[in-house]
């Protein structure tokens, strides 16, 4: 294993830790809100926030996908060292990390079952640029209407169709993150 | 990597790791969180710990707190509407003890408030979290006795029972005779239990600016309400849902729109309604409101 791998977590886990899980939790309670995080110096590609959302969420319970790029050897011993998660196919996760091109279809992920639709896959994508413009977002935690830099339109709108059921998705670009819950509405605009 | 720059003896350590529960365990509370997020109304299971107070006395709550809680939050923690109960006094030290947070009475300055069977008077804001303590949340338990078959209930949209259940009440009663933990649906989707409240409190419960979080340690389920999601209490066309309290005013401040708890102060059938909220109350006092058997404020301070 190399050096990199023990080094990039966080350095007082349970306070940093608690206020990462504070701006993850405002983020998929509000939809359409960015957040920022701190503490987690993961080695490339993981962004920050990707970093800090993988070790608030992820231990030996949670399968973790990396698709594309994100599935190479530095990431693979650094999620390995701090979090104990094992990495496995789409099908398995739990958590997914990558790209939205490299994460997409989304078919194959878990969408959670009728009795259990908590058995979901959560997928945490990367992303060139995160504002909070774009698409069009109403739905549970939006007052009236948000907006966000997402990107695509058409997965969202069959995602939220879907709902008991369905993805929850974490976007991350470097230190900041925004949620987005199945139950959201997304329309282009 | 060295040990000694983290470690200070005597330097604000305490034996606990901050706010008492271990990474793990707030790791699973947190996801379980997340996801009680994105399935509003939806029961969450969860793999309730033990904690150092007995089922019934909040451990969902607590679980729920601890895992939310940063260290500059300011904690609040009620008791059906008082601060000064056994129940969250104990709460609140324990919290002072485990996470070294701030606490406070006053709704409008605690950024996280844990509250059993109650919502605060005061309005609630965007920046706070409102934690339950629930004792059963499976609306449809006292109906249905297994959970496989609730399980499935709640899978298939299917709750007529309740809808039986309240028309019952309306044949038997005249009204729906439902006070306390009266169900609601959440975003047209599932019906929940939104723990033993006063039925005065359901409105507040749609559209809040808060954050709502429900934790049931016993039963090992949370849910969750994002900031503002439509929730309706469940009724009739012929029988609309209605919030209601006791016809008085409070003795003590005065206030006519706050839920009052009826106090027996004698043994001849003595009996006065004061505010459930003691801080609402108090402030009401403060700011110089005199109920019909309330005395100004200084002096009862003195």
């Amino acid at each position: 294993m190399r050096a990199e791998a023990l080094s990039g977590g966080f350095a007082e886990a349970s306070v940093e830790a608690a206020r990462a899980f504070r701006a993850v939790m405002r983020a998929m309670a509000r939809p359409g809100t960015v957040e920022r995080v701190a503490g987690a110096a993961p080695p490339a590609p993981l962004s920050v926030a990707a970093g800090v959302a993988v070790l608030v969420l992820c231990d030996p319970t949670t399968p973790v996908h990396l698709a594309g790029a994100h599935d190479c050897a530095a990431l693979r011993g650094w999620i390995g060292f701090h979090t104990g998660a094992p990495v496995v196919a789409r099908g398995e996760a739990m958590f997914a990390l990558g790209t939205w091109e490299a994460l997409a279809p989304l078919e194959g992920y878990a969408p959670g079952t009728p009795d259990y639709p908590d058995r979901s896959a959560t997928l945490i994508v990367e992303m060139a640029r995160l504002e909070a413009a774009g698409a069009r977002l109403t739905g549970p935690g939006i007052r009236e209407a948000a907006a966000l830099s997402l990107p695509e339109v058409a997965a969202f709108e069959d995602n939220a169709a879907r709902f008991p059921l369905g993805l929850d998705f974490l976007f991350c670009c470097g230190d900041r993150l925004a949620g987005l819950p199945r139950t959201t509405r997304v329309e282009a605009i | 990597m060295s040990i000694s720059g983290k470690m200070k003896p005597g330097a604000g350590m305490t034996e606990y790791n901050f706010a008492y529960l271990d990474e793990q365990t707030k790791r699973m509370i947190r996801r379980a969180i997340l996801k009680a997020l994105a399935i509003p109304g939806y029961q969450v299971p969860f793999a309730s710990r033990e904690m150092p107070m007995p089922y019934g006395w909040g451990t969902g709550g607590v679980q729920v707190t601890a895992a939310c809680l940063v260290p500059e939050d300011r904690l609040k923690v009620i008791d059906q509407g008082a601060d000064d109960t056994t129940n969250a006094v104990s709460i609140r030290k324990f919290f002072e003890k485990t996470a070294g947070v701030a606490t406070t009475e006053e709704t409008a300055r605690a950024s996280l408030i844990q509250t059993r069977h109650r919502i605060p008077e005061t309005p609630l804001t965007g920046d706070q979290v409102l934690v339950y303590q629930v004792p059963i949340p499976e609306p449809l338990r006292f109906l249905e006795p297994r959970e496989t078959e609730t399980r499935k209930m709640h899978s298939l949209e299917e709750y007529g029972l309740m809808h039986v259940k309240l028309y019952e009440d309306i044949s038997r009663h005249g009204a729906i005779s439902t006070a306390y933990a009266y169900p609601v649906k959440v975003e047209g989707r599932y019906v929940m239990d939104p723990s033993p409240i006063p039925k005065f409190d359901n409105p507040k419960l749609s559209d809040c600016p808060a954050i709502q979080l429900f934790g049931a340690g016993r039963e090992q389920r949370i849910y969750a309400l994002p900031p503002y999601t439509k929730v309706v209490s469940l009724d009739f066309e012929d029988h609309p849902f209605e919030a209601s309290k006791a016809d008085q005013d409070c003795a003590l401040c005065g206030s006519a729109t706050s839920y009052l708890d009826e106090v027996i102060v004698d043994d001849a059938g003595g009996r006065m309604f004061v505010c459930s909220d003691t801080d609402y109350c108090r402030a009401r006092r403060a700011a110089g409101h005199v109920g019909a058997q309330g005395v100004p404020h200084e002096e009862a301070g003195a």
